[in-house]
């Protein structure tokens, strides 16, 4: 529901109305967009960045090359209250799939994996203080770091 | 049955390792899980079950970690501790097969039976059966108030480490003790099969408590200073390493009359090649089998056990170092994730105790 109610008011900035025209087919979901992301996305430019998860569940949206990664809200769950993150400095080059970091809770550690390779440009630095927000926003204040992209992977967008 | 494993062993490094959380059936394992008399009580209170020496138990219900475990220091918890099983001893020498025993693991059934078909070989009048009853702790400050309401017995006159047979909120036959694993007051009620869940029933009907799993448990008894055998101690750690000397009796050591006391007793005269510490430090958490380092950079010993403190949001742990490293305040290093982080060694209890002793 709030898939459709977020591309209506896109719509109006990025002729996607279009869309919603009967005649038009609507295009297939992209790929990787999993059912409880709908309810995250937002409106504004964000909103042609879907959200992306790994297998490892971390999450990605990608816009204009640079990508904002956190932990899902099924990782979070699963993982408990967060009391320690350990996260990359800034200017950290990762590959794909390399450990970048971990979360830990009073009961278990879980390491980070990069979705993308790219540079670390900016982390989270309110999670040193509050971890737990990874708990409680996994997808807006408990992001966890941005990366900007070496190689731009194939981003799926709705086209028209 | 099997000796208790290291919860953050148990529960894995990764995600994929809370399979019961996913709702996904384990592999053939869960069929021979145990299941103690609360089974369906946990389902019905949210308990989200994992397997843990050979038994399906809860590991948290629906309140996270944390809070379970600040509940329990500020009310008073519910746990379900039926997988320690009760054994009756009997006969004209059982104190002899108790004695013969002394610092093992009295849970462990194999070796107890070898030990009482080996005295009875000898003619001792002993034997030993398994007992059917549940083991409910009820753990926390406002404990001893809670259960004074269904007990008709002074709960004022049953000091730490002492015990009665009285009726519980209607279920007779109960064996209470004053005893736990939290460091806080509390009570083990032993409770026939056939009463556990109504007794748990009417424990949980006073808002005081709340139902608590192994999670909260292990971070409970680590604040306490309490061993994990299997992780703290183990068949390899003498009483004298292990910072436990206080239970060998005075006249047992004077008779050295217990397994291991040719190794033990003179350790207790001389010195110990290790001791059990335990460290505080910042950063990342430190966890089992991190290796401790000195300062300058050898190392020295292993981490046993450890968690981030929820009441002191520190990181504590436990670990065996050589003696001269033992003393409380002395600066060490422990590797966490390829770092070395400043630690320092601790007293223990980290988070004081509050057993009702009489004075």
């Amino acid at each position: 529901m709030a898939l459709r109610a977020a591309w209506r008011a896109r719509a109006a900035a990025c002729s996607l109305r279009a869309a919603w025209a009967p005649a038009v087919p609507c295009p297939p979901l992209p790929l990787g967009l999993r059912a409880g992301a709908a309810r995250t996305l937002r409106t504004g430019p964000a909103l042609l960045s879907v959200r992306k998860f790994t297998d490892k569940h971390e999450w990605i949206t990608t816009e204009n090359g640079i990508g904002t990664v956190g932990i899902s809200n099924f990782a979070q769950e699963a993982l408990g209250d967060v009391v320690y993150c350990s996260l990359p400095e800034v200017g950290t080059k990762l590959n794909k799939q390399d450990e970048f970091g971990a979360l830990e809770s009073v009961k278990a550690a879980s390491e980070l994996y990069s979705p993308l390779s790219g540079e670390v440009t900016e982390i989270n630095e309110a999670l040193a203080e509050n971890p737990g927000l990874v708990n409680k926003s996994c997808y807006e204040d408990g992001k966890l770091l941005l990366e900007i992209q070496r190689i731009i992977a194939a981003v799926n967008v709705c086209r028209i | 049955m099997q000796r208790a494993v290291s919860m953050v062993a148990r529960l894995g490094l990764r995600l994929q390792a809370f399979p019961s959380t996913l709702g996904r059936p384990l592999s053939c394992t869960q069929d021979v899980l145990r299941r103690t008399p609360l089974y369906d009580f946990h389902l019905a209170h949210g308990g989200k079950m994992v397997a843990f020496a050979g038994w399906s138990l809860p590991v948290q219900y629906r309140d996270s970690h944390v809070d379970s475990h600040l509940h329990t220091r500020q009310h008073c918890s519910l746990f379900d501790v039926s997988h320690m099983l009760q054994t009756k001893i009997f006969g004209c020498d059982r104190v002899r097969l108790m004695e013969s025993l002394v610092v093992g693991d009295i849970a462990e059934l194999r070796p107890n039976q070898d030990k009482v078909r080996e005295l009875q070989n000898i003619g001792s009048d002993v034997g030993l059966e398994v007992v059917d009853n549940a083991l409910l702790a009820l753990q926390g400050p406002t404990a001893a108030q809670v259960l004074q309401a269904g007990v008709a017995d002074d709960l004022k006159k049953l000091p730490f480490m002492t015990s009665a047979v009285m009726e519980v909120f209607g279920v007779s036959g109960c064996r209470v003790t004053r005893c736990g694993y939290t460091g806080e007051d509390g009570v083990e009620i032993s409770v026939p099969a056939v009463g556990a869940v109504r007794l748990a029933t009417a424990l949980l009907e006073n808002p005081e408590v709340k139902l608590a799993g192994l999670a909260a448990r292990d971070s409970l008894r680590l604040e306490a200073g309490l061993c994990l055998y299997g992780n703290d101690i183990d068949e390899h750690t003498t009483p004298v390493e292990g910072s436990l000397s206080w239970t060998l009796g005075k006249r047992r050591r004077a008779a050295m009359d217990f397994p291991g006391a040719t190794v033990i007793v003179p350790q207790l005269k001389g010195k110990v090649q290790r001791r059990r510490v335990g460290l505080m430090c910042e950063g990342a958490p430190m966890r089992a089998h991190s290796p401790i380092l000195s300062t300058e950079g050898t190392v020295i010993g292993t981490v046993t056990s450890g968690c981030p403190s929820p009441c002191l949001k520190k990181n504590v742990a436990m670990g065996y170092v050589p003696c001269e490293y033992s003393r409380p305040g002395t600066p060490l290093l422990v590797e966490v994730r390829q770092k070395q982080q400043m630690a320092v060694v601790s007293k223990m209890p980290f988070v004081p105790t509050n057993y009702y002793i009489l004075k």
